[in-house]
């Protein structure tokens, strides 16, 4: 047995798993028009690479993974191409994003699948055919999992399988163990070949005790080497870090990533999405979708992607006084539309009602009672963030580490002035990478400015070398200038070289001397790449939250 | 933007909390009726209602929604400690001056609810000890002590018409306490031993009925840490501050300074450290800064007690350290999850 370890803070919300996990996964349904969002996953939006008009197969590939941060996106069942445009997507903005829109044609007809011999390729090259099958975290956080599985520079020790599955009313991770453990576990196998790994532990909340002993046996008929770890059921211990701890005893450094001490995390419902994808060459075009709530029947449907989460609802049986659809669970989710489709995000469409979400009480000031600071999973004063987000006083709160917040909510949960502190965070957060990102729009700028002053100088520095080289030669040619007009001139030149030399030193810290405009736009270009990825670094703190 | 949480667990306010601070300060409250009479009733009820009252016109005034502030139940909290701080007999003039200063300056013109950076009911008392040194020494005396014990009608009409029953003179009601006793002793050059002699206030610990008093605030005290409304920082480093500095002052000189156990026998000591040093909103918020704020305190307490100009310490040092939680929160920030240890 595994000596468990405790992460400091957490919560024990109602757990609510009982409505929807005794039911099997329904069988998916083929919606007649599938909208499907080319931005699903964290980093670059896929490429469409269809056109309307265009007649596509179930599996086969519609949008291209565009840059390294990124992964393919395919088409859930076979139809025609309607529309390429904007369309209500989940995102808490509740902003519109480009969707490929699918007319389905009802035969559900797949494309050739080619499963491939993982154990014998290069591994590089069984990345980059994860990529293009558009396997991402299906945990929540959506991060492409071929970057996942590439372990770069740092070696990975151990790798987690998150079926912690921390948030109340979901129980899609609870129903895959349960019915497809084997082929979880196949994925596992297939993430530790890869990685390099030499432990594999699956860490399950002891609120799924079926899930656990079926995870168990799979893992006996397999003959694998895996712990099957029983967690204590406490919110957020299927969060990356919090796991992490649960069963390695490592704290992830503030700042950074699991992997960076070792340790990779994949959400067992990604493990069995890459077990698909190899071992029969199926994209990640369906999901399993807890619908849960204020339902006729709660349950688990294997739900394509692309299907309107409103229609999913319509199939487990709407009901009078539905108040909205929280896309997640009640911690972490937020309000999505009906229209909205499900995407590879998706882990639980939880129905409203006032009964069972009540609108929240007036908010109240803060009393200081620091019952936040006493769940925090990550250790920081939150009532101390919150005065510092609503003071706007931005530099304070990074000083107390606003950024090592996981946004679990466990704060807003506990807080007796039912203050919306995430909501503060959040907000800090955005308005400091607005500020960073104008900041390094602006240092551009005014770089730009600085060469090209620079620039002018050493022009006109050239100028009157040129002039000098030309006096010097009429000097030659004809010496009638007296010296007193020669150390004048002289003179003059020295000081406009002076003046030139001096100005060059205050502006021209870099290797940037003596490009061409083109070199320097090629530069800024690179410079607006690089931030871009640093932003997605900042955005990907947490790869595979699952909570 | 959505709401961070959609859900919430039954029974989380603000009113929740103040409701139990108030449940917890009962067990006191029925100590203090058994042994000194209906006076403090009286008194409790009075200052709620002008608390009450003081609230309503300050929220008006500033353009608050009245329900949602009335109801939190931090003004009546407020109304209670410094009821419980002040003389029990106290005319009723004097509660309103205190209540006035507690809610209207400490709390409201700070901003109200959350914002105030001292605590409300020890300005109250700060306030009123200075302006009326006189009336806020004439305690009512215990029980079992008192020439006369006033009935419920005597009480009202003592404190609202500052009539005393007849044929009853005011020093059969009222008595000094016992740390006023010791300091008058001590000014007149008695040892603590020729006080403790001369009086009948003492008790087995404290004072008589007082003690008990205590204990019965340490109870509900105990009572609140249990509910998790109060850490256990901020009263452990208190009465600690208190015993340390106490117990080295008695053992430089037993003769001047009071025992250390008798000092924490003090219904202010309990009452300061379960319910006042503990106020989350002038108080520290970290671990490490809660035991500073409350080792300070009880420091403070017994220094004023012992060298001050006042017979007890517990408001001012309270007050002297809410002056200083922020730069208190700001060094005993404690370390975050990844970051690296001490």
């Amino acid at each position: 047995m595994r000596t468990l370890h405790r992460f400091p803070g957490g919560i024990h919300p109602e757990e609510h798993k009982a409505e929807s996990s005794a039911r099997p996964i329904h069988a998916p349904f083929i919606p007649n028009r599938l909208f499907i969002p080319m931005r699903q996953h964290i980093g670059q939006p896929a490429k469409p690479i269809v056109k309307v008009g265009d007649k596509v197969l179930k599996g086969q590939m519609i949008g291209q993974a565009d840059g390294y941060v990124s992964t393919a996106v395919h088409a859930s069942s076979s139809g025609v191409v309607t529309g390429i445009g904007l369309h209500a997507v989940a995102h808490p903005s509740g902003l519109p994003d480009l969707c490929i829109t699918i007319d389905t044609d009802g035969h559900d007809t797949w494309t050739e699948l080619q499963p491939l011999d993982w154990q014998s390729l290069d591994p590089a090259a069984v990345r980059g055919y994860v990529r293009d099958l558009g396997i991402a975290g299906l945990g929540g956080a959506v991060f492409p999992s071929s970057i996942k599985l590439d372990p770069k520079n740092q070696p990975i020790h151990t790798l987690i399988l998150n079926g912690g599955e921390c948030e109340p009313w979901i129980t899609c991770d609870d129903r895959l163990m349960r019915e497809r453990a084997e082929e979880v576990l196949q994925g596992a196998r297939i993430m530790q070949h890869l990685l390099g790994a030499q432990t594999v532990i699956a860490g399950i909340e002891d609120n799924k005790p079926e899930a656990i002993a079926a995870m168990q046996a799979a893992a006996e008929k397999l003959g694998l080497q895996i712990e099957i770890a029983a967690m204590p059921t406490r919110y957020p211990g299927g969060g990356g870090k919090q796991i992490t701890q649960t069963l390695t005893g490592l704290e992830t450094p503030s700042g950074k990533l699991s992997t960076d001490i070792g340790v990779q995390v994949f959400n067992v419902g990604t493990a069995y999405a890459l077990a698909r994808a190899i071992l029969h060459g199926e994209p990640l075009i369906s999901r399993i979708v807890t619908v849960t709530g204020h339902v006729l029947g709660p349950q688990n449907y294997e739900t394509l992607i692309g299907t309107p989460m409103g229609e999913l609802v319509m199939h487990a049986g709407e009901r009078e006084g539905t108040t909205g659809l929280i896309m997640g669970g009640p911690m972490m989710g937020f309000d999505v539309q009906p229209e909205a489709p499900v995407v590879k995000a998706t882990n639980c469409v939880l129905v409203k009602s006032a009964e069972l979400f009540p609108p929240k009480p007036r908010e109240l000031p803060c009393i200081r009672c620091t019952e936040c600071a006493r769940v925090c999973p990550a250790q920081l004063q939150p009532q101390e963030l919150y005065w510092f987000a609503r003071a706007k006083n931005f530099g304070k709160a990074q000083e107390y580490n606003l950024f090592d917040c996981i946004e679990c909510g466990c704060c807003s949960y506990v807080c007796p002035s039912h203050i919306p502190l995430v909501d503060y965070y959040r907000f800090a957060k955005s308005e400091i990478w607005a500020r960073e990102k104008e900041k390094h729009a602006a240092d551009i700028a005014r770089e730009r400015h600085e060469f090209r002053l620079f620039r002018l100088e050493r022009e006109k520095k050239e100028k009157a070398e040129r002039l000098a080289a030309k006096a010097q030669t009429k000097k030659a040619e004809a010496p009638t200038l007296t010296t007193d007009e020669q150390d004048a001139k002289k003179k003059l030149i020295a000081e406009a070289l002076a003046r030139a030399q001096a100005k060059k030193a205050g502006v021209a810290p870099k290797n940037t001397d003596n490009l061409t405009p083109e070199q320097c736009a090629e530069i800024a270009e690179i410079e607006a790449r690089r931030a871009r990825i640093r932003e997605m670094a900042k955005k990907t703190i947490e790869p595979e939250k699952h909570l | 933007m959505t709401a961070s949480t959609h859900t919430l667990p039954p029974n989380t306010s603000v009113t929740r909390v103040m409701t139990l601070v108030l449940a917890c300060l009962m067990p006191g409250v029925l100590v203090y009726v058994w042994q000194f009479g209906w006076g403090i009733v009286i008194n409790l009820v009075w200052a709620s209602l002008l608390a009450l009252g003081i609230e309503a016109l300050a929220l008006r005034l500033r353009g608050y929604p009245l329900k949602p502030f009335l109801t939190d139940g931090s003004a009546v909290v407020t109304a209670w400690l410094l009821a419980l701080s002040i003389p029990p007999l106290a005319p009723w003039w004097m509660t309103l001056v205190g209540m006035i200063f507690a809610i209207g300056v400490a709390k409201h013109l700070y901003g109200g609810l959350g914002q105030n950076i001292f605590n409300p009911a020890m300005i109250g008392f700060a306030v009123l000890i200075i302006s009326f040194p006189v009336q806020m020494t004439q305690w009512s005396a215990p029980l079992s002590l008192a020439g006369h014990a006033p009935n419920f009608t005597e009480s009202l009409s003592l404190i609202f018409a500052d009539t005393l029953p007849d044929g009853v003179n005011l020093d059969a009601i009222i008595s000094a306490t016992p740390l006023d006793t010791v300091r008058t002793g001590l000014m007149q050059q008695h040892t603590l031993d020729e006080i403790h002699g001369a009086s009948r206030i003492f008790g087995q610990i404290g004072g008589v009925g007082s003690e008990w008093v205590a204990a019965a605030y340490l109870v509900g005290g105990i009572a609140l840490w249990a509910f998790r409304i109060v850490p256990w920082q901020v009263p452990v480093a208190f009465l600690a501050g208190i015993w340390l500095t106490a117990g080295f002052l008695h053992w430089f000189d037993t003769g001047r300074y009071a025992a250390p156990w008798f000092q924490i026998a003090m219904p202010s000591s309990m009452l300061g450290a379960f319910f006042i040093a503990t106020d989350p909103v002038s108080g520290s918020t970290t671990p490490k800064g809660r035991l500073i704020f409350g080792l300070g305190a009880g420091f403070l307490t017994v220094i004023i007690r012992a060298f001050g100009g006042y017979p007890d310490g517990v408001a001012f040092s309270i007050l002297l350290m809410n002056l200083c939680v922020p730069l208190i929160d700001a060094w005993t920030q404690p370390r975050v999850f990844g970051t690296a240890k001490d």
